[in-house]
């Protein structure tokens, strides 16, 4: 089993290439393998999420809650004095409620899935930002497969690195399911292209999604009266984008799950080809 | 953000002393608040950062007779995470969680079965937060709901930043060793006197100013 610190050690930035001459082009064939029509049941049909770790950077999630099951691993990031971040492994538990509410989302979902956390909010953490990217970028270090963030920034002092850590999931195979703000402000990272989206829609059907042909929020999925897990075992009903972002997260779980190889901009291509509003390629 | 205030705009806040006015806005924002979602209760929280408390400034309905000045910790509970992430939610079914419910009951004596709850926004960064408890049938959707209160949020931060600044101001002019404070004192008395103690007075701040800029 490849340890956090192999793959950290393994993380290493794609060589840039500004063209293709003297690239073989037969080995550049990609093997795509798609069905000619693309449906929900190509996309993740009979998909449980079993084989993909899913990381949710929140609030920390409570370990074996019914509604989550088993957190396959805690961390948190620690700030000491002087405002240095480093990530460590802390025993499973959750401040707020609120990634325990994301986990639960994207369990009913991908109901077989790895759930790993990285906790930035709470024990005094200033929710200032740099707790923020520094969870982020050690998620993204550990290549998991699907991060959920019902989380953003409104300070623009982080948009440059936030920008490129999000270029280094995208390229890393590492899909970034992103939160808008709900409100009309301005925040980070959810804007940028890199990342996949998600707003609510409040049809009240979990089980729909929607490609929003105005971006830069690019999904709308349910996040109004969600049943949720919370604290203690408790359940709840929360409204917000908090909670419609790991519905797409469930998603993206289940097609990697059947789609193993795909890259971060096929699992969003097939979001957008099985959307409510768009199937268009069945 | 930052109340790094000139000593002209420390005396500016100082002689408006204008935290009553700033209380009866911000709290004109819960009730209106309040009346609008048809909520038992709505309270506006402002963050100290010296102790990580978030502190009730105003509160409208249960609560509005003992609530004002009362602090928990920044870190706990769904204000905490608003608070910390910076966004708003709806949680219903609250009073469903025994911890909560304790711990709220022994400080505001009531446990909401709704919380519905904003963070108040100021130059990029979370100075606080505003919630509304148990809001009527309403005709709108939650996602509307999260609108409208956000619009209040806008509201609370406009008046919550009076409020630091007059704070902020005060704190400046005590921490200037006093200095500044009896020019604010003149200032006043003058404001206080008429006709020709008034122009005497006015008199000698130019004398004051010609003997300070030759």
């Amino acid at each position: 089993m490849t340890s956090e610190s192999d793959r950290a050690s393994q993380f290493a930035r794609p060589p840039l290439t500004w063209n293709s001459a003297g690239r073989d082009y037969a080995a550049m064939t990609v093997p795509a393998g798609w069905p000619a029509a693309v449906s929900p049941d190509a996309a993740w049909g009979n998909a449980t999420g079993a084989g993909v770790r899913v990381c949710i950077v929140d609030s920390g999630v409570e370990d074996g809650h019914p509604r989550v099951g088993q957190v396959q691993a805690s961390y948190a990031v620690e700030e000491d004095d002087d405002g240095n971040c480093t990530v460590a492994k802390v025993p499973a538990e959750d401040m707020s409620g609120h990634g325990t509410a994301c986990a639960s989302i994207v369990r009913s979902l991908a109901p077989d899935c790895e759930i790993h956390s990285v906790r930035v909010l709470g024990h005094g953490l200033s929710g200032s930002g740099e707790a923020l990217l520094a969870g982020l970028k050690w998620a993204i270090e550990q290549r998991f497969d699907v991060v959920n963030l019902s989380l953003s920034t409104t300070r623009r002092k982080f948009v440059d690195n936030l920008r490129a850590l999000t270029d280094d999931a995208y390229f890393g195979k590492t899909v970034l399911v992103a939160s808008a703000h709900n409100l009309p402000i301005e925040s980070f990272p959810w804007r940028f292209s890199s990342v996949i989206s998600v707003g609510s829609h409040d049809t009240g059907d979990p089980g729909q999604f929607f490609y929003n042909p105005s971006p830069p929020v690019e999904f709308f999925a349910h996040g109004t009266d969600v049943e949720v897990g919370w604290l203690a075992g408790g359940i709840r009903r929360a409204t917000g984008n908090s909670f419609a972002t790991p519905h797409i997260a469930g998603y993206c779980a289940l097609i990697l799950s059947k789609h193993p190889d795909l890259t971060a901009f096929q699992v969003k291509n097939l979001l957008y080809l099985t959307a409510a509003n768009v199937r268009g390629a069945q | 953000m930052t109340d790094d205030l000139s000593p002209l705009s420390a005396l500016s806040f100082a002689v408006l002393d204008a935290e009553e006015e700033h209380r009866t806005l911000l709290h004109s924002v819960v009730l209106v608040a309040r009346a609008i979602f048809e909520s038992e209760a709505s309270s506006i929280f402002l963050l100290d950062s010296l102790t990580s408390e978030l502190v009730f400034e105003a509160v409208a309905g249960n609560g509005e007779d003992f609530l004002v000045g009362s602090r928990f910790p920044a870190s706990k509970g769904i204000a905490g995470w608003v608070l910390d992430s910076g966004q708003p939610l709806v949680i219903e079914n609250v009073a469903d969680d025994p911890r909560f419910a304790r711990d709220v009951a022994e400080s505001t004596k009531y446990v909401p079965s709704t919380l519905m709850a904003t963070p108040v926004i100021c130059d990029e960064e979370p100075i606080g937060v505003l919630e509304v408890l148990d809001p009527g049938p309403s005709q709108r959707s939650a996602l509307t709901q999260l609108e409208l209160l956000s619009l209040f949020g806008l509201q609370a931060a406009a008046a919550l930043r009076l409020i630091q600044r007059s704070r902020a101001a005060r704190s400046r002019l005590i921490m200037a060793d006093g200095e500044f404070a009896e020019l604010v004192e003149v200032v006043r008395m003058l404001e206080g006197l008429d006709g020709e103690r008034r122009q005497a007075g006015l008199r000698l701040f130019g004398s004051m100013r010609t003997l300070l800029t030759s």
